[in-house]
């Protein structure tokens, strides 16, 4: 069917989507262009790599509009023929990733451009730039990809360019921890992900999206008893890109990167790369559910199950953190993380209804609101002179009104209140859990209160109330490229949920299944009335409760009125901690063995071992040789007479 | 008394042996030579001995050619230590132990 794939477009010649591998190759001419020939110029590298992405923006925008909800194949090359394993660098677009393809270049372009204001007075500004334009050209590799491999490749690539952006101030010690650490937690994730291709490999023969696909299609069983181990395998790596619980300590740390790069990676799209990735693959999830022999007592519980649990864990866990933070852009990394879980949580449950587009949705509208709220963070961040901390701000909404309003809107976005996007996609998501699992309905509806809550009260004690400190005494607007950009992002905030994106995307999936959408303003209401009351509801009360806490207030009531809790949420329920201790020690106790070992065994038994007995031996020999020609003579008859001796026998 | 090959080959071992202890054990380069040749000569004892035993005339041309080259061997190894006395101002083999280590 590949090979068929292959011939037809190599017959028809160049094709329209073909435009895909421009739009896949733009940011990456740019940020080498920038690399090699411009790495002292700030305005020529600003205008190639925002150019760059805007390029590709406007080919995706091409792409969308050409193709629709259809599918097409680009004209792929070959690149590793082995006998069993064909793979090829081909590139696929389907609703799925065009869709995809205008979140992660729009974001970027809007990112980009806030950058030049941001990122106004660093020395590295031109770095910057590259970076993020190699970013965007593996995130672009990751959505475009038509193979396991090639997705692959393009997963490692995002992990290195988020490696060299988080680490950006890579002179701060902290940022250049956090950049390890996202980097190591990232690869115990990746490493499972790889066995899991290698599952897939082995049991369909093909590393092919469509190939693989149609074999499931035919024959569910045909993953067999390694359906439930390939399907978790493959989420591990979306466990450590999206921060899932227990792989989920690395994106709060991450925010030690510039906010840019918080706003477009570790929130808009590299995060979201995971959720995308099991879209990509759901048909493993649809397969018959399957354990070898000692996981048998699972039984029949799927793979998507287990995930649906992991996610709406992390989902519940970090909102509570979230609850406890000051730091601005910790609150909404937590938030994130939430965010991020409850998507997992849709796509393990979307397995059931064999459609995952709420989740998908739901990664759309959380990009757009949660990269302006990130770029809403920045700007306050670079206003208040780098201050983070949200009780040393306070009374910003009268000096930053761009800021105040635009943030607002996200927030509103995030706690889910209608008509913002937010609103629409989580509904999707509670309408899904209450079809198919009521308690992870209540999970959802909880974490609703709880973000509500957190977003409120950061809103509240950041922007109202009287300010607590100098830096925060001399905020001023900041200047037009952060504005903008902010004012832009409120329209999708705003509208994008109002498009009718989940039939467009069900095309990817099974259009069999119809997804009811809010594609009008009530339509949740009509759709599935007590999903929509409870998440209005949940948005409504997280908000009040948090308006009756926060309302004017100069410090934290919450730390004396939930006492140890809050000490517990506010340490992130101590996984740092406690991954220290196991981890670090067993890591320590193995490299104290992996020493001895080398120590003793490898360089004093084996090396000097050899080297010291033929030393000895050398020595001992070396007393043979006198010189005296009788001695040898000697030895010689010695010699022939015991060759005569032991051949007569 | 009939003299067999047995006794012959008694006579080649014998002298072979006295040969061999001279070079093994006498310091004299000259007296090592000679046992030297005495080994070689128990040989062509020996070689003799069987060319008659077996009515074969081929041990016997072989005696004649290790003669003729052992002649030779004796005028080279002779000036060999003439050459080296004039050198050293030795011909013991104790103080020839320069080819060690």
């Amino acid at each position: 069917m590949e090979h068929a794939a292959v011939q037809h477009a190599v017959e028809s010649g160049s094709k329209i989507q073909d435009l895909a591998w421009m739009i896949l190759v733009a940011p990456l001419v740019m940020a080498v262009g920038t690399t090699l020939f411009v790495p002292r110029d700030r305005t020529l590298a600003a205008i190639f790599n925002i150019g760059g992405v805007i390029l590709s923006f406007c080919l995706s925008f091409v792409l969308f509009c050409v193709f629709g909800g259809g599918s097409a194949q680009c004209t792929p090359f070959e690149w590793l023929p082995i006998a069993g394993l064909d793979v090829h660098i081909g590139l696929h677009i389907d609703p799925l990733a065009s869709l995809m393809l205008l979140v992660v270049t729009g974001v970027a372009s809007l990112v980009m451009i806030y950058s030049t204001g941001y990122m106004h007075d660093d020395r590295s500004y031109p770095r910057f730039f590259a970076s993020l334009s190699l970013f965007v050209f593996s995130m672009l590799g990751i959505v475009l990809a038509d193979n396991f491999v090639m997705l692959f490749i393009f997963w490692e690539l995002v992990g290195i360019s988020s490696y060299l952006l988080i680490g950006f101030w890579y002179a701060r010690p902290a940022a250049a921890d956090a950049s390890k650490k996202a980097f190591l937690t990232n690869r115990i994730g990746d490493f499972g992900f790889m066995l899991g291709i290698l599952i897939v490999w082995s049991a369909l023969g093909t590393v092919d999206f469509a190939v693989a696909k149609a074999k499931l299609a035919e024959n569910p069983t045909l993953l067999g008893s390694m359906a439930g181990i390939a399907g978790l395998l493959i989420f591990m790596g979306a466990m450590g890109k999206s921060a899932q619980f227990p792989l989920h300590v690395w994106l709060p740390d991450a925010m030690e990167g510039p906010t840019p790069v918080s706003a477009l990676i570790h929130a808009a799209t590299m995060v979201a790369a995971g959720i995308y990735m099991l879209c990509r693959v759901f048909f493993l999830y649809t397969a018959a559910p399957g354990w070898p022999g000692p996981l048998s007592m699972l039984g029949d519980l799927s793979a998507a199950t287990l995930i649906s649990l992991v996610g709406a864990f992390t989902a519940l866990l970090a909102a509570l953190i979230a609850v406890q933070q000051n730091d601005i852009k910790r609150i909404l990394a937590f938030s994130t993380l939430s965010q991020l879980g409850l998507m997992v949580m849709a796509v393990g449950l979307g397995a059931k209804a064999a459609n995952p587009s709420a989740a998908m949705f739901h990664l759309v509208t959380h990009a757009f609101f949660k990269a302006m709220l990130f770029l809403g963070a920045g700007s306050v961040i670079h206003a208040c002179h780098h201050e983070q901390d949200i009780w040393k701000m306070g009374g910003l909404k009268a000096k930053m009104p761009f800021t105040f309003w635009t943030f607002l809107i996200g927030t509103a976005a995030l706690a889910g209140l209608p008509p913002f996007s937010g609103f629409y996609s989580k509904d999707e998501i509670f309408a899904l859990a209450l079809e198919t699992n009521p308690i992870l309905f209540g999970v959802g509806i909880l974490v609703s209160v709880l973000t509500t809550f957190y977003m409120s009260r950061l809103v509240l004690v950041a922007f109202f109330g009287s300010t607590r400190s100098e830096s925060a005494d001399h905020a001023h607007e900041s200047p037009g490229s952060m504005k903008w950009p902010l004012v832009v992002l409120t329209v999708p905030s705003l509208m994008v949920a109002w498009l009718p994106l989940g039939p467009f995307l069900s095309e990817s999936f099974d259009p069999a299944h119809p997804v009811h959408l809010g594609d009008i303003f009530f339509g949740p209401f009509n759709h599935n009335p007590i999903a929509a009351f409870f998440g209005f509801g949940a948005a409504l009360f997280g908000f009040s409760l948090a308006y009756s806490l926060y309302w004017k207030a100069t410090k934290d009531p919450l730390p004396t009125q939930l006492g140890l809790l809050s000490k517990v949420m506010r340490n992130r329920f101590y996984f740092d901690e406690i991954y220290e201790t196991i981890f670090i020690s067993l890591h320590n106790l193995f490299s104290h063995i992996a020493d001895w070992m080398d120590r003793w065994v490898i360089s004093g038994l084996v090396v000097r071992g050899v080297s010291g007995l033929v030393d000895i031996s050398g020595r001992a020999l070396r007393l043979v040789q006198t010189g005296n020609i009788q001695s040898y003579t000697f030895f010689f008859t010695v010699g022939v007479l015991l060759v005569v001796l032991l051949a007569r026998k | 008394m009939n003299v067999g090959l047995q006794h012959y080959l008694i006579v080649s071992g014998l002298l072979f042996s006295i040969g061999l202890l001279g070079v093994v054990i006498r310091r004299n380069l000259i007296v090592i030579f000679m046992g030297l040749e005495l080994m070689l000569n128990a040989a062509n004892l020996s070689l003799v001995a069987f060319s008659r035993y077996n009515s074969n005339l081929d041990g016997q041309v072989m005696v004649f050619f290790t003669i003729t080259v052992a002649a030779a061997e004796v005028a080279v190894g002779l000036a060999l230590i003439v050459a080296l006395y004039r050198k050293r101002q030795t011909a013991h083999v104790e103080d020839l132990i320069t080819l060690k280590f």
